[in-house]
């Protein structure tokens, strides 16, 4: 039976990690190598780095980051942030890792995820969606589309917008709501539910995890087919495998 | 030395890496030529179907590859490297795929619609009841435990037209083949490279086969 997803989300800067695993156990709690193998080692199902390197020159740094992560974690790894070109995948995919994550690029190009999954496959290419509610009545609710880290509006609906990222080849969307992200008090459920529902390909699930129900919650009545997290990894408050055994209880397919 | 073949189809260095550490000496394959000397070849592969068969004609691999299996050479299909073994797919209707193996490709097609396409993620694979243990002891399973979690990500999947070329098989929505074996043949729906010690260990029986 295909198991959900439980996916840890390590931010990246200069090619070192920013927001990592707490300290403890780690000799170097900056090295993505280390950080990957712990998580691998408590049983992550993926990882995702976010590259949040602001220069195009220490680019060249996350190249090498990728690098040395594939030659040492056998597990799918995924890298999103400041991915704009044809060759800035064929580089990432090149170094390694199996997916890249798009976001502010798919926006102002669509036809770039169109060109990305027809060139390198549909597996490979994760859109990157950050969503933020912008209308609640009693009847109907409506989430919109921002792109640049959260700070441009774009007008664009979310679930429109997933639809038509499917329709251009998108292999599996990255949802974060931006009203819950960094609360602590949960998912999106409604959002998370209303995009799975809206398209046929997996939907990951980011964005305000602060306990093991919310993981739950989203894998559940979100509909998600994956949940990623990074605090409640980073500072121990869980530990992948606990989280799982947690599911694996309630009953959530996962991989132990 | 084990030919890792590199049609230009996706990332091989995942693949020629996890072979490396579990022991073998691997060497790049991108042209007919390259396969000379090797006694084992992996082709692994993410993609699709026409693009593939197109880039292995162009590069003379092949006839390359049917010639070396036909000599008897281990050969190991990864993924899109499983099925381009098979004679056609859905996903290229008109191409005509490697033909090592008789049988098709076919889409993944759900009236359920919780059941999301690509099939991607972890999932087990079932040992077909003709594999007694005692004959996986010679196969790359080896060891493996009934039941275990591997890696996949696939829109599509193979159809044997002999069923008793079936390794393993796994459930989504079908129960499909996820294995698959002929003497010294073996193609793998999901990803080895990317499967942990499951996956490693797979690796290394192919690398230990003789």
């Amino acid at each position: 039976m295909l198991t959900k997803r439980i996916i840890p989300c390590l931010d990246i800067k200069d090619g070192r990690v920013v927001k990592g695993v707490n300290f403890i156990n780690l000799k170097d709690a900056g090295d993505p190598v280390q950080n990957a193998a712990f998580y691998d080692s408590q049983g992550a199902d993926e990882i995702v780095f976010l590259d949040i390197t602001a220069s195009y020159e220490k680019r060249k740094t996350t190249l090498e980051l990728v690098r040395n992560v594939a030659e040492t974690i056998f597990l799918p790894f995924t890298v999103g942030g400041g991915i704009r070109t044809i060759e800035d995948i064929r580089a990432l995919l090149n170094a390694g890792c199996d997916k890249v994550s798009i976001n502010t690029a798919a926006v102002k190009d669509p036809l770039f995820v169109k060109k990305a999954s027809s060139r390198f496959g549909s597996q490979c290419i994760v859109v990157a969606i950050d969503a933020k509610c912008t209308l609640k009545t009693r009847t109907s609710q409506r989430w919109e589309v921002f792109i640049n880290g959260g700070r441009t509006a774009t007008g664009i609906d979310a679930l429109i917008w997933a639809r038509r990222m499917e329709r251009f080849g998108a292999g599996e969307i990255l949802l974060t709501s931006m009203d819950y992200d960094g609360t602590k008090e949960g998912y999106d459920i409604e959002l998370t539910r209303r995009v799975s529902e809206s398209v046929r390909i997996p939907v990951i699930a980011s964005g305000g995890a602060g306990n093991l129900d919310h993981l739950y919650d989203a894998l559940t009545e979100g509909k998600a087919d994956a949940v990623l997290a990074a605090s409640i990894f980073h500072f121990r408050q869980y530990s992948v495998n606990e989280a799982k055994r947690y599911l694996k209880k309630k009953n959530v397919a996962v991989r132990l | 030395m084990i030919a890792v073949i590199d049609y230009g189809m996706g990332n091989i260095r995942s693949v020629q890496k996890a072979l490396e550490v579990s022991g073998a000496r691997t060497k790049i394959a991108s042209y007919a030529e390259d396969l000379a000397g090797c006694e084992k070849i992996v082709l692994p592969g993410v993609g699709a179907f026409g693009d593939a068969m197109k880039e292995l004609r162009r590069r003379g691999l092949e006839r390359a590859i049917r010639a070396a299996i036909a000599e008897g050479r281990l050969f190991l299909g990864l993924c899109l490297g499983l099925q381009i073994l098979f004679e056609e797919s859905e996903e290229a209707p008109g191409v005509k795929g490697l033909s090592v193996l008789k049988g098709s490709v076919k889409k993944f097609r759900f009236s359920d619609n919780t059941l999301k396409v690509p099939h991607m993620g972890w999932n087990n694979i079932t040992f077909k009841d003709h594999n007694s243990k005692t004959r996986l002891k010679k196969t790359i399973l080896d060891g493996i435990k009934d039941g275990s979690y591997v890696y996949f990500v696939h829109s599509y999947y193979v159809k044997p037209a002999d069923r008793t070329l079936t390794l393993t098989t796994t459930n989504y929505g079908v129960d499909f083949v996820s294995g698959v074996h002929k003497d010294n043949v073996y193609g793998l729906q999901f990803h080895p490279e990317k499967s942990q010690s499951v996956g490693l260990s797979i690796l290394k029986n192919f690398i230990g086969l003789k």
